[in-house]
């Protein structure tokens, strides 16, 4: 489909005898909260390697607002309007929270090349990270080093680098881990809000958040998909019981 | 935070307060030492760029160290024996201008960090070691059997180069002109730190993924610190061999190498004036212990274990403590 703000058409990845990726297509929509879920080892951080380009699909292309991005690194993948979020937080733990949201302004800005100045010194980019910041309640926190904030927090400071970024489309990855009940609630909450400035294509493991946002489900089993739909349809249908969510009950 | 700046401060007094006693005193040779100190801490200032900020773990310094001696001494060769230079069918001219003699050192050595930064960079951890140290062996023994200058003897001028105003053979003006290229280097490289550069550097040191992830490309900015950090490392070479008026293969050893990773080491790994501290305390062993007893690296290689077993900020966050959060943590 034309619209898709991000889309893979047929990736496949190998390794040795492994299939990672086999034949994935997937579209993000304008507006949409797209969930990937799948056991574990079905190959979903594979194929976020392959969205954000971490690795190279042997066959097939991902495009990016209507741009075949296959061949282009992370960063220029980034600059064009990638925003993601790990799995396990990458932050520069021995910075504080504002320099780490200041980093993705910077990145976003492509004004890194500059020696002598200070960056927190540079309003606009301090704006823009303090705005992220105070989006998802960082903003007291901004002080802080980042070792020392809790687990909870270092997921929303993901969350918040990634704003900075005014991204077109978002990857998360399990943005959920390790939240438990409460911190999952408002970040389900948050990331509600989100989707309405740019979709978000979910991988998540919290089933509860997954079918409170997703607009769609796409059902990854040993690097395929298997269906891709509505959280009704993907709860009604016989194959996804029966390979994953069957499982799990 | 304020810890460490009055440890800075008290750092440079020393450093200023010594030689004055000395020139007073008519003590010439602490004031040669006292120059000894600065050079090396200006060469560590170099390497804590690449090594404290960036992350990379460069074993072959030696390089830029080397070519910034050379530099000196082949242009001083030729301007004493007033032979020009020939190459590639052009005849240069030799000189005794410090001002032209940097100039060369710094181009040569960055030019020299941006082709090794480029080939050796695609590698990490202890193959950045390992391909590092192997550029240092090649330089060192192509300086070896280039005969044309000195091959292993090394190469003696005469006259130190001059510097317009000041008479460089004078120890303390010597000393004051070296000690004024340190706290240039100092303060550029305490922008550098809390710059924009400075702080996508330092986060890719500490999570290239992030980096990545917000646009910025970790190998080129770790190529850009690698330039600077041998460009400046250059420069101490050519101050260093003005300092003894001779340069031999030994500045592109790699116990050079060893010897200005270690003293960052001592002084504390990408803090400010963690070079600057391990090189005095570098140059005071060398000289107390070493009137004591040829063996005295026994001693230096004891300062270094305690150092690693129980301060791993080094000496520097051993007296002011972790690095504020204010600067890039690098203040």
């Amino acid at each position: 489909m034309a619209d898709a703000v991000l889309s893979t058409h047929g990736i496949t990845k190998r390794f040795g005898a492994v299939t990672a990726s086999e034949d994935v297509s997937l579209e993000l929509r304008p507006g949409e909260i797209h969930a990937v879920i799948g056991p574990n080892g079905a190959g979903k951080s594979t194929l976020i390697a392959q969205i954000c380009g971490g690795l190279r699909p042997d066959a097939g292309r991902v495009e990016l607002l209507g741009r075949d991005v296959t061949g282009l690194a992370t960063p220029e993948r980034a600059r064009l309007g990638l925003g993601r979020t790990f799995q396990v937080s990458a932050l520069a733990m021995e910075d504080t929270v504002l320099q780490n949201a200041l980093l993705g302004a910077l990145g976003a800005s492509g004004r890194v090349w500059r020696f002598l100045g200070a960056a927190l010194g540079d309003r606009a980019l301090r704006a823009q990270a303090e705005e992220a910041l105070g989006r998802v309640g960082l903003a007291e926190h901004a002080a802080m080093r980042v070792s020392e904030l809790g687990h909870g927090q270092r997921r929303l400071l993901e969350v918040a680098i990634a704003l900075t970024l005014q991204p077109k489309a978002f990857v998360m990855d399990e943005p959920m881990a390790g939240l438990g009940a409460d911190g999952s609630k408002r970040m389900t909450a948050f990331l509600d809000g989100l989707r309405a400035e740019a979709p978000i294509l979910l991988v998540e493991h919290d089933m509860d958040a997954v079918f409170a946002l997703a607009d769609r489900i796409s059902v990854l089993v040993y690097g395929r998909v298997i269906a891709t739909g509505t959280v009704a349809e993907i709860r009604a249908s016989a194959a996804v019981r029966e390979a994953y969510l069957g499982e799990e009950a | 935070m304020r810890r460490e700046a009055a440890l800075n401060a008290a750092i440079l007094v020393a450093l200023i307060a010594v030689p004055a006693w000395a020139h007073l005193s008519d003590e010439p040779f602490t004031i040669t030492l006292a120059t000894r100190a600065v050079i090396l801490a200006l060469a560590a200032v170099g390497l804590n760029i690449a090594l404290g900020i960036g992350g990379m773990v460069s074993f072959g310094h030696a390089v830029y160290f080397g070519i910034g001696g050379y530099a000196m001494g082949i242009l001083a060769s030729h301007a004493q024996s007033y032979t020009p230079m020939e190459l590639f069918g052009l005849s240069i001219e030799g000189t005794k201008s410090m001002l032209v003699i940097w100039l060369v050192a710094v181009v040569l050595s960055a030019l020299a960090a941006l082709v090794i930064g480029l080939l050796s960079l695609r590698t990490s951890g202890v193959y950045f070691i390992m391909i590092t140290l192997a550029f240092g062996q090649m330089f060192f023994f192509f300086s070896i059997s280039w005969a044309a200058y000195g091959g292993e003897d090394g190469l003696s001028i005469y006259v130190r180069n001059g510097f317009p105003g000041l008479n460089t053979l004078v120890p303390i003006q010597y000393f004051g002109l070296c000690l004024a290229i340190l706290l240039v280097v100092l303060w550029f490289n305490a922008r550098l730190a809390r710059s924009p550069f400075g702080l996508a550097l330092n986060a890719a040191r500490q999570s290239p993924a992030r980096a990545e992830t917000v646009g910025l490309n970790p190998m080129r900015l770790r190529l850009v610190a690698f330039v600077i950090s041998g460009a400046i490392t250059g420069l101490a070479g050519a101050l260093f061999a003005d300092l003894n008026r001779f340069v031999s293969p030994t500045m592109f050893s790699w116990q050079l190498s060893g010897e200005i990773t270690v003293l960052i080491i001592i002084g504390g790994v990408g803090r400010l004036m963690g070079p600057v501290a391990g090189a005095v305390v570098f140059v005071a062993l060398e000289h107390l212990l070493g009137g004591l007893t040829e063996f005295w690296h026994i001693y230096l290689g004891a300062a270094l274990l305690l150092v690693v077993l129980f301060a791993r900020g080094g000496l520097v966050g051993l007296i002011a403590g972790r690095p504020g959060g204010g600067g890039g943590g690098h203040g």
